[in-house]
């Protein structure tokens, strides 16, 4: 699987995903400057987490308009998987490849702690390796989470199955409580129409080495190795 | 000329003696630019003219200190080529005035120390003490100053995984902010900021500078006009971006050979950083201010010399190597000027618009640099409090109930959690526990970070709380496995020319000195911030410190949480010392006594014991006891695990709820499956042991009989500050 | 010219911000507050010297950047 991780001024879980893929892959994951125009051949594109421009004026919103999400959305037109986490998923809201918005967490509080998240579609590449169903432990680490988008587009999203992870509780239960940042329908993650592109909140590459607490995030990564070697 | 009247001399914070100095080096009435310039270098913060004397007195060597106080940051070796570089600082005042911006660019100012030295910063921590809960400012100081904390450590993309918070009415109008930022460098790639090469290329990186910060009060002269105020924000703004960029863009040059000398611009911005590069490397400078990159093109000579503004640095770069620094700090964005260049003169030479408008000898202004044996009277010894003379609670669960939901003990998560603390993957030990644990990334091998201080003791008897500060962080450290290293010290006390307080400051060095020397834990880097009173009222004497570890094998680190069927061992004497506890203070409501004594060779015996055993993985769970005393720990094992202990006190002597509550130090409660040889070992090592109960079930038990629910406890230790910060 | 920006929440929008703040005035005692909705002002100094164009290229800053239109509305202001 050839991986490259898109690589803003801001940008700081850059290193965190490219350990994570390497650990998966055993090859070595490529990283692309923001200020690149065109990219290689590649089977996954990854919009990783951090603060991009300093995210002053809206969380992603610069990034989205940087020369590289040019070439990231061509690639994704084409079919390529694109993983945006944290961060990358407020990129790719702003570049208008995924739909809806990530507002201000409920609190208005930053919030790093260990969430339970409910596997919700496994018909992707990125969630192969899950059972729906599954309920999984991944960090989250963010100020903007918040997701909404109108009832519109929110009625599509369930309807065509669309929400990947669900904010739950450690049995499994979609519950207010369990909703850390107040997002609508506690949508931690979604695809678009054609599934190959996944944004999601949580942090899937923070828990995938035992000595940090936990492994539910490597299946993310094994599964996109399965899916997407040549 | 500017006639500088006694009134401007004043202003400048400097004493009529002291300017007299200024004139002799001078040889002549210094213009405005240069008085300011005397001022800032002469300031408490940038000579520390008080604790110099007794600063010395600190042990600072090891053999694997690489660097001790003096540069930026300390450094020490942590084997396979690779150093650690760390530093804590305060920035106390700025966070009173501003809380989220005070405490953000006190984050930046210490990030900056510890990467202007080579090491990409891995953790931060912060030792914050505000004022009593009740006071109409606490809610919102907290509420800025993790937010301010977290607002920059979390865009910079470093994790921030511990600390300390407590609250004192003695802090209501003074507030101690204290950061430490850690980071890793290659042995071989560690810069330092002596300037050397005559000729060669000083430039400026970074942000533009701005008015920030002058603190030289409106002068009532030419410079100066009505506005002048108004044009001068006292409160610097941080900005973690361009910082960002900064960290990157320095990285990314030292990866080269390109730098001879490097520093950062923090308190009093160019004057300090070029004066400290000149200084150290016996040069001079010559600095062109038309080419000081600027936010607004009419600023003073003045005002460039003493701006504030973050996020900038200094260096020296060998000859020729000007365009390939350039093309690193274009492609990140970042200001680049060449701004003067290194002289034979030993003088800091000022031009602007052609003309020389300061000129300063370096040498002697950084020798005659005031350094004062400020008189002091020690304090009187507190009278030892007995333990008759404190009543037992009638119910001791319920007390330990209110001890672990009082402000000082209960659950900090409101805070932590508000800090990313697992960015960069490589933390092994989150917050909550004794010591943070940070794998150096890529390495099997891991960093063990605290900060620590207990102030009740420092005001009781400040030299058992010197000692019992850098004794706790030692202790910290071994909890968790790791074996201690060094540490940075962050000095806070009040007005040192009064000599109770400068009696406080001296006694607690003097305790400092004997635990680092006893401890072979050397002090390495640190700051010292006095003048911590409000009308009069001084805050305790809190000399905060920042202890770091190394563990060669990170799987063998250890934690807090109890499992099922262990047995507890509690490592050292438990006499029920309750002179300064906090069962006194919060149950009995006084705040009297001696505070516990610090045995040096007991507290190194049981601790070297305690290492080996973890090392040896004969440790399931370790917690390092201090605050709140034995009962205390259990339960936050017990909360940490979700595994409940049933406890057995001993009868007779200490009275019960003294052994439950005291605070005696150099001891340490283990959760243990072979109790019974690491008892023998003990005994071997002559460390006394003792098992105090079994772990099991979700309550905690005492003598058999009463017991609390670890549900209950939970909701009294994790009650406490969501809802005082949600509190309208 | 100068252009003024302000940038609001679509009503219907939650806006935690405004709500935190409402709040706030009430503790402070402050009655009659009937709702707060908070909002970015941006001031742009523009070459443009003609009114209509300085409007029309705010105008194309804010679709692309400054607002987003999923939950922000926008108005500008056009001043010497």
């Amino acid at each position: 699987m050839k991986a490259a991780v898109i690589v803003f001024p801001g940008s700081n879980c850059d290193r965190d995903i490219q350990v994570a893929i390497e650990q998966s892959t055993g090859q070595p994951c490529a990283m692309i400057w923001h200020k690149e125009t065109t990219l290689p051949r590649l089977d996954l594109i990854v919009v990783p987490g951090g603060f991009s421009y300093g995210d002053y004026l809206r969380s992603g919103a610069m990034a989205a308009h940087s020369p590289i999400m040019r070439a990231v959305k061509a690639e994704a037109d084409k079919g390529v998987a694109v993983l945006g986490i944290c961060n990358g998923f407020q990129v790719l809201t702003e570049a208008h490849l995924l739909p809806g918005v990530l507002m201000k967490n409920r609190d208005l509080r930053f919030i790093c702690r260990d969430v339970d998240l409910r596997v919700e579609a496994t018909d992707t590449v990125f969630t192969r390796r899950y059972r729906k169903g599954q309920v999984v432990r991944f960090p989250i680490a963010h100020n903007d989470g918040n997701y909404f988008a109108d009832p519109v587009t929110i009625k599509t999203l369930e309807d065509e199955g669309r929400v990947a992870f669900r904010y739950c509780d450690a049995n499994g239960n979609v519950t207010e409580a369990a909703n850390p940042n107040g997002s609508l329908n506690n949508i931690a993650g979604i695809l678009n129409a054609r599934r190959n592109v996944l944004g999601m909140m949580p942090h899937p590459e923070r828990l995938a080495d035992m000595l940090l607490g936990g492994i539910d995030g490597r299946p993310m990564f094994d599964g996109l190795v399965e899916a997407l070697a040549a | 000329m500017s006639a500088i009247t006694p009134e401007i001399v004043k202003r400048h914070g400097l004493t009529p003696e002291e300017y007299q100095k200024v004139l002799d080096i001078m040889g002549r009435e210094p213009n405005l630019t240069e008085l300011g310039i005397f001022s800032v270098m002469w300031s408490e913060h940038c000579s520390y003219k008080s604790s110099k004397k007794w600063l010395k007195t600190l042990p600072t060597k090891a053999p694997w200190v690489i660097c001790g106080p003096g540069e930026n940051a300390g450094v020490i070796d942590i084997g396979d080529g690779q150093a650690c570089i760390f530093k804590m600082e305060s920035h106390n005042h700025p966070s009173f005035i501003e809380p989220y911006q005070g405490a953000a660019t006190g984050v930046g100012g210490i990030l900056r120390d510890v990467f202007t030295m080579g090491a990409r910063p891995v953790a931060n921590l912060n030792a914050l003490r505000f004022g009593d809960p009740s006071h109409a400012k606490t809610r919102h100081l907290v509420s800025g100053v993790v937010a301010g904390i977290g607002g920059y450590g979390n865009c910079m993309g470093i994790p921030t995984v511990g600390g300390e918070c407590e609250f004192h009415p003695c802090y209501n109008g003074n507030i101690l902010v204290n950061a430490m930022t850690v980071g890793v460098a290659d042995t071989d790639k560690i810069f330092y900021s002596a300037a050397a090469g005559l000729g060669n290329p000083l430039v400026y990186v970074g942000s533009r500078t701005g008015r920030d910060g002058i603190h030289g009060a409106t002068m009532a002269s030419a410079e100066f006009d009505e506005d002048s105020e108004e044009k001068r924000p006292t409160v610097q703004v941080g900005d973690p971006f361009t910082e960002k960029r900064v960290l990157e863009a320095c990285l990314e040059l030292m990866a080269t050979d390109a730098i001879v000398a490097i520093q950062d611009m923090g308190a009093a911005g160019l004057t300090c950083s070029t004066f400290e590069m000149a200084s150290k490397g016996g040069m001079g400078v010559e600095l062109n201010l038309d080419l000081v990159p600027k936010r607004a093109a009419d600023m003073t000579a003045y005002e460039l010399m003493l701006s504030e503004s973050q996020e900038r640095m200094v260096m020296v770069l060998k000859p020729g190597r000007e365009d390939e620094a350039r093309a690193i700090f274009e492609k990140w964005e970042l200001e680049f000027a060449v701004v003067g260049h290194l002289t034979d003169t030993g003088r800091l030479t000022l031009t602007m618009g052609g003309k020389v408008v300061g000129d300063l000898p370096i040498d002697p202004l950084a020798e005659a640099s005031p350094e004062y044996d400020r008189p002091w009277v020690p304090t009187p010894a507190p009278k030892a409090l007995s333990v008759d003379d404190v009543p037992a609670p009638n119910d001791p669960l319920a007390a330990l109930k209110r001890l672990i939901g009082s402000p000082d003990l209960c659950e900090k998560r409101w805070i932590w959690e508000q800090y990313d603390h697992m960015v960069m993957g490589d933390t092994v030990g989150r917050p909550g526990g004794d010591a943070a644990v940070v794998r150096v990334h890529g390495t099997k091998k891991a960093l063990a970070i605290t900060t620590d201080c207990t102030p009740r003791y420092c005001l009781a008897d400040p030299k058992e709380g010197g000692k019992q500060a850098v004794a706790e962080a030692w202790r910290n450290i071994t909890a968790v496995g790791a074996t201690p290293l060094a540490i940075t010290d962050c000095l806070n006390f009040g007005n040192p020319e009064k000599p109770k307080i400068m009696g406080q400051l001296v006694a607690c060095i003097q305790g400092m000195s004997e635990a680092c020397s006893a401890l072979d834990f050397p002090v390495v880097s640190g700051n010292v911030s006095l003048y911590n009173e409000t009308s009069g009222e001084g805050i305790r004497p809190t000399p905060a410190i920042g202890g770091v570890g190394l563990i060669k094998d990170v799987t063998k680190s250890v934690g807090l949480a109890l499992g099922s069927d262990q047995t507890l061992i509690v490592v050292g004497e438990t006499t029920g010392h309750l002179g300064q506890s906090l069962y006194l203070r919060e149950i009995a409501g006084r705040e009297e006594g001696a505070p516990p004594p610090v045995d040096l060779a007991s507290e190194r015996r049981n601790g070297d014991f305690v290492r080996g055993l973890i090392d040896a993985k004969r440790v399931a769970a370790c917690h390092d006891l201090s605050g709140g005393g034995l009962l205390v720990g259990v339960a936050e094992m017990a909360m940490a695990g979700g595994v409940g202990a049933a406890i057995e006190a001993p009868q007779g002597t200490p009275p019960l709820h003294a052994w439950l509550f005291g605070e005696d130090q150099g001891r340490y409660l283990l959760a243990v499956t072979d109790a019974a040889a690491i008892l023998a070992d003990a005994a071997k090592a002559k460390v006394p042991a003792a098992v105090i109960g079994r772990t099991g079930d979700d309550a905690l038990t005492l003598n058999g009989g009463h017991s609390i629910s670890l549900a209950e406890l939970k909701s009294a230790h994790q009650g406490w500050l969501p809802e005082f910060m949600s509190a309208p | 010219m100068k252009a003024k920006v302000h940038v609001m929440f679509k009503e219907g929008v939650l806006d935690p911000q405004g709500k935190a703040v409402s709040h706030a005035l009430a503790a402070l005692g402050f009655k009659g507050v009937n709702e707060v909705r908070q909002g970015k002002y941006i001031e742009l100094d523009l070459d443009e010297k003609n009114p209509d164009k300085a409007r029309q290229s705010a105008e194309a800053m804010c679709k692309q950047l400054l607002a987003n239109t999923v939950i922000e509305t926008y108005a500008i202001e056009i001043t010497e």
